[in-house]
């Protein structure tokens, strides 16, 4: 199961608990999935046609009028497409619109550069007020829609298009501003967010076999950051290696480093996409091209490891 | 402090009605030499607050006060000012936020705030930005300044309405300059397209844009056939005839199964002689004598107080 369809499952979930739940979409209700909203609340559902800046519009003026709003459409449309009218329209006056983006990072492959949204936890985190969630998993994202739902305020939820698989605990419980423990170890924390914690996950497995035990934190809550954890983090691990699939530059690294460099300061490194635009191709070609999957981790986390242990060297 | 206005305060007139009486809650229009002179006081407050501030957009403010009066005192708008949240209030916005002077002196003379605190504009601490900000003006629906969202904002306040099955109308002010943006036309389609018969634009038709004439800056014609094109009622007005504006808004409230666009044709500075269709005084504010000359030619009245 995809993130995308627990979300559109729960859209219709929250629909029906709540009458003042509107969905909008930009022409992609059926990638989206707020389809299923759509033929369940036509009167609540209104689609915007391909036009993401009158769609932020009309979002803000709903919840200007007392509605919680989603608004969805893919990542690149919903924030680098219409950034001027998120800030003013929605920002600038704090209203109640979840923005609820799908089809993030590179994982469209094939569509190539257009379509691939790198810049997006930069851009959504650059705006105060912003709450920015990057769900790891489908059971993750249900349970931040949900709670995006009954929290007033303009969020950004970042959903990538492919299945994936749990990595939340069974009685898993989402809250905003904590970064959970996925696994416990004292060498260095990996902190990863969105698709790439599974990666994290993986590659913990394969460093446990070298004799390396990685504390895995699943930073799925952006902005605010669990800065309790990441002190924590620092202190007990003393290295902190970060996990993403968008630019480096204004994404988790970033925003983690610039968290530790005031909180405890430990070396780091990042996997990230590095500065450039990824091409076409299959999502796993592009994960592996840009150095995005377990294998690469490991191989980072082994490199970090020595700085920590010889920082001089 | 706040200063007499010559016209009984319009909350004084809905709270004599009953809370309930809805679509009464506006206030009684005012007669047409008393909404005339009104208009003309509007556009002293803007002087003096440019003025004071030193800084601000006369010019489209001028040109846009005689709409804005004639919805907030010639019986267009459904109001509460000492409510400004009522839920069945008609909603206004100031699409072209930077004639924000002319909505907040409206504002005021309707009893929102103060008169007084018209002499803090864009001051630091005050309520009165530089551009509208909703989450700190009584009055003020939505915060603007970055053309070409008012429309799309409106959209989504008159598909609320119709959800809650409240007979609320919306009014959207837009400058003809902003018609560039792009996102007015997204708009433009899709507000016919949902049917909002209780929308109503207004295109305030100064045609003048920052650097020039709007025909020589970017060419809008023909302008009433392009939102005829988009599934629009046309209406034209001269925008500085306050009859003409009253016929003009009751002509778009009978409008059935689209909305309306008011195109009113006016004169950016309109009022001062060295202000009209002068571009500098776009995002100039007068000085010295200027403020003086400008006073004088819209009928100061030396027992006026300000702040």
């Amino acid at each position: 199961m995809s993130p995308r369809e627990t979300y559109g499952k729960t859209l219709v979930e929250l629909g029906r608990a709540d009458p003042h739940i509107v969905v909008l979409d930009a022409d992609l209700s059926k990638s989206t999935m707020t389809h299923h909203f759509g033929r369940e609340f036509p009167q609540r559902f209104f689609n915007c046609g391909i036009a993401e800046q009158n769609m932020m519009g009309i979002a803000a003026g709903l919840a200007a009028a007392g509605k919680t709003v989603f608004a969805s459409t893919f990542s690149v449309f919903a924030t680098s497409r219409c950034f001027d009218q998120v800030r003013q329209s929605i920002a600038q006056p704090r209203l109640n619109v979840k923005i609820v983006a799908t089809h993030s990072g590179i994982t469209v492959g094939e569509d190539g550069a257009s379509h691939h949204a790198v810049e997006d936890i930069a851009l959504a985190c650059a705006l105060p007020g912003f709450t920015v969630l990057a769900p790891a998993d489908p059971e993750e994202a249900a349970q931040a829609v949900a709670v995006a739902a009954r929290t007033p305020g303009p969020f950004y939820i970042r959903l990538v298009r492919p299945p994936l698989p749990r990595v939340s605990p069974p009685d898993y419980h989402f809250v905003i501003g904590r970064s959970p423990v996925l696994r416990e170890g004292r060498d260095l924390t990996l902190m990863a967010c969105g698709m790439l914690v599974g990666e994290a996950l993986k590659a913990t497995q394969a460093l446990a076999g070298e004799g390396v035990h990685c504390r895995v934190l699943n930073m799925s809550s952006l902005k605010p950051l669990d800065e309790a954890a990441i002190a924590a983090a620092a202190q007990e691990t003393g290295a902190i290696l970060t996990v993403e699939e968008h630019l480096e530059h204004g994404g988790l690294g970033s925003r983690v480093a610039a968290a530790v460099a005031r909180l405890h300061p430990v070396p780091m490194a990042f996997i990230a996409l590095k500065d450039t635009y990824a091409k076409s191709g299959k999502a796993g070609e592009l994960l592996e091209h840009h150095k995005l999957t377990a294998s690469h981790i490991q191989h980072l986390a082994q490199h970090l490891l020595k700085r920590k242990l010889a920082p001089t060297g | 402090m706040t200063e007499p206005s010559r016209e009984p305060k319009p909350q004084s007139r809905a709270s004599a009605s009953p809370p309930e009486a809805s679509l009464s809650s506006s206030p009684q229009p005012l007669a047409a030499g008393a909404l005339a002179a009104l208009a003309q006081r509007l556009r002293r407050q803007v002087i003096r607050m440019t003025a004071q501030a030193a800084s601000g957009h006369p010019g489209g403010s001028l040109s846009a006060t005689d709409i804005i009066a004639t919805l907030y005192f010639g019986g267009v708008l459904r109001h509460r000012p000492k409510e400004p949240k009522w839920e069945g209030r008609d909603r206004f916005i100031l699409s072209k936020g930077h004639a924000a002077p002319a909505l907040y002196a409206a504002l005021a003379e309707a009893g929102y705030f103060p008169q007084a605190e018209l002499a803090t504009l864009r001051q630091l601490g005050s309520r009165l930005q530089g551009h509208p900000d909703m989450t700190l003006t009584p009055g003020v629906e939505m915060s603007a300044g970055s053309l070409g969202q008012g429309l799309s904002f409106g959209i989504g306040m008159a598909l609320a309405g119709r959800l809650d099955a409240r007979p609320y109308r919306v009014y959207i002010l837009l400058g003809d300059g902003e018609c560039d943006e792009g996102q007015v036309w997204e708009a433009a389609m899709a507000a016919a397209h949902f049917r909002l018969d209780h929308l109503t634009a207004m295109v305030d038709r100064n045609q003048q844009q920052i650097d020039g004439w709007t025909k020589d800056v970017m060419n809008l014609e023909p302008l009433a056939d392009k939102w005829r094109a988009f599934g629009w009622e046309v209406i034209e007005a001269d925008g500085h005839n306050l009859a003409q504006l009253q016929a003009a808004f009751s002509q778009a409230q009978s409008v059935v199964g689209k909305p309306a666009v008011i195109i009113a044709h006016t004169i950016k500075g309109k009022g001062v002689s060295f202000m009209e269709n002068n571009p500098k005084f776009h995002g100039t504010a007068p000085r010295g004598d200027e403020v003086a000359q400008a006073l004088a030619e819209l009928g100061a009245d030396p027992s006026e107080r300000w702040p």
